[in-house]
């Protein structure tokens, strides 16, 4: 993150919103947190009840999207406002990849954080959405380095790394997380030259990879989504690097909604304790139905470019 | 002299490296143990809600009140001035709070994460020109007790308050470089 500068001229100085400072400061606030999906009032709040640091707020699951087929689109804004009026933490809502038009309704709306989200079916098959352009802060998916700072330079100001949504596998969020991270390692001992050839080979900015190399991380956070089902999948994503976890199926499609997400919730702040793990994993009931990655008709991570 | 920082949830990785950049020792706090060795605590930012359900969940509820009352210094920024407050609006039924400093304060009192804002601010007792101050689905302080100096405003609301030994601000010093205010936090530890 960027820390301004302060001007000392100005003792009340003018407000300023949408800034990046703002947008992701927020993200900044969800660390150690689980953004946990919803459908409806009654689950939203549960999902607070349960200590969820935000919810995301959609139409279906996505074991659901995957089992009906057809567009998934973005939600009912009556669906979303009945969803605001009932939880008093941060609402995040998606957006199609490329839909701009529904991004500019979910801002209208007022939700806190608009997912531009391979969830829902895309609607643009070369660009994703000019997140500059709004005051709302932005989340986008990424399974590789290239991918993440593409989304950052577009706007983006929190990254999820996307695993295989709907499929309580988390084998494709330890790949994707791996994967970033590993390539963020590798930059820090690169030289100069060398990152030239990282920037081509990733796809991305050189300002952004040469920023990568500097600091070592993102510049902005970046939390883990896609197959979390249990409260060890989420410590198992933490101790891997990620700093806040999305769970989507994995909450309600479950035995026990009110007690996995407690339980995940513990997990998240506890992730590094084994101890308090064996004690919040006990006695949740079956966690939701998993898929095989292999066995797939359609991988969700695929979309994004 | 060791500053523990809450880590439940939110932005308290920051924070530590505020009071590190300032030569002090800071250790996360997650449970009751990690209490023992500090001797002041900063509550960060992040989702007050959350946060409140993981005190009483990890068994922190109780031993961080008793500290307070003994007099150990506390910062709270944003989530954590709400944490810190006698009072709090718009929360949820069940929420607890310390009652650490005499003041009503309303969740998201400035509105959502579009009217979150930055802005530049005077702080009383702080030298050296105004700090740079981010506000991020802030608390709004709607009254202040006796006994409590506020020591920053914007518009007539106040946003830095300190009572004794217990500081708090509605925005987040801990997302810019300026460690103004965890200096003077520092200060009003006695150490």
């Amino acid at each position: 993150m960027t820390p301004m500068s302060s001007d000392a001229a100005a003792p009340k100085g003018p407000r300023s919103t949408g800034t990046q400072l703002v947008k992701r400061g927020l993200a900044e606030m969800l660390k150690g947190g689980v953004i946990m999906d919803v459908v409806d009032p009654e689950q939203a709040k549960i999902a607070e009840d349960a200590g969820a640091c935000a919810v995301m707020a959609l139409e279906r699951v996505p074991s659901d999207i995957r089992r009906d087929g057809g567009v998934a689109r973005m939600s009912d804004p009556e669906m979303i406002e009945g969803i605001k009026a009932v939880v008093t933490i941060p609402v995040m809502a998606k957006a199609r990849i490329g839909h701009f038009v529904e991004a500019q309704i979910l801002e209208a709306l007022g939700v806190d954080y608009v997912d531009e989200s391979e969830v829902l079916t895309p609607a643009d098959e070369s660009h994703h959405i000019d997140k500059w352009a709004f005051t709302v802060p932005f989340v986008c998916g990424a399974t590789n380095l290239g991918e993440a700072l593409r989304r950052i330079s577009e706007g983006a100001c929190l990254i999820r790394s996307k695993g295989e949504a709907g499929t309580g596998n988390i084998v494709e969020a330890v790949r994707h997380l791996r994967t970033i991270i590993g390539d963020m390692r590798k930059i820090t001992q690169a030289d100069n030259a060398e990152l030239f050839e990282w920037a081509k080979r990733l796809q991305a900015p050189l300002g952004l990879v040469q920023e990568v190399a500097e600091t070592g991380w993102l510049p902005v956070p970046m939390f883990c989504a896609g197959g979390i089902a249990t409260p060890a999948d989420a410590a198992l994503v933490m101790q891997l690097g990620a700093e806040a976890v999305f769970v989507g199926s994995g909450i309600f499609k479950s035995d026990n909604p009110a007690a996995r997400a407690k339980a995940i919730v513990e997990a998240a702040t506890n992730f590094r304790d084994p101890h308090i793990l064996a004690k919040v994993s006990r006695g949740l009931g079956d966690a939701m139905p998993g898929l095989e990655i292999g066995k797939l008709e359609t991988k969700l991570a695929d979309r994004g470019w | 002299m060791v500053i523990g920082v809450l880590a439940l949830q939110g932005a308290f990785a920051r924070h530590i490296e505020a009071c590190t950049q300032l030569g002090a020792k800071a250790r996360e706090v997650r449970v009751p143990s990690d209490l023992a060795d500090v001797d002041a605590l900063i509550l960060p930012g992040g989702e007050s809600t959350t946060m409140s359900k993981l005190l009483e969940s990890q068994g922190l509820f109780a031993p961080i009140t008793e500290r307070l009352a003994g007099g150990m210094a506390a910062f709270g920024t944003c989530a954590g001035m709400i944490l810190l407050a006698g009072s709090v609006l718009d929360g949820r039924p069940d929420q607890r709070s310390f009652d650490a400093i005499d003041l009503t304060v309303r969740r998201n009192g400035y509105g959502r994460q579009v009217d979150s804002f930055e802005t530049d601010l005077v702080v009383t007792d702080i030298a050296g020109g105004s700090f740079h101050a981010v506000f991020i689905r802030a608390p709004r302080v709607e009254a202040v007790g006796a006994g409590v100096d506020v020591l920053a405003r914007v518009g007539d609301d106040p946003v830095v308050c300190r009572s004794g030994r217990v500081l708090v601000a509605a925005f987040h010093p801990e997302l810019t470089d300026d460690l103004r205010l965890h200096e003077h936090f520092l200060s009003l530890t006695g150490v």
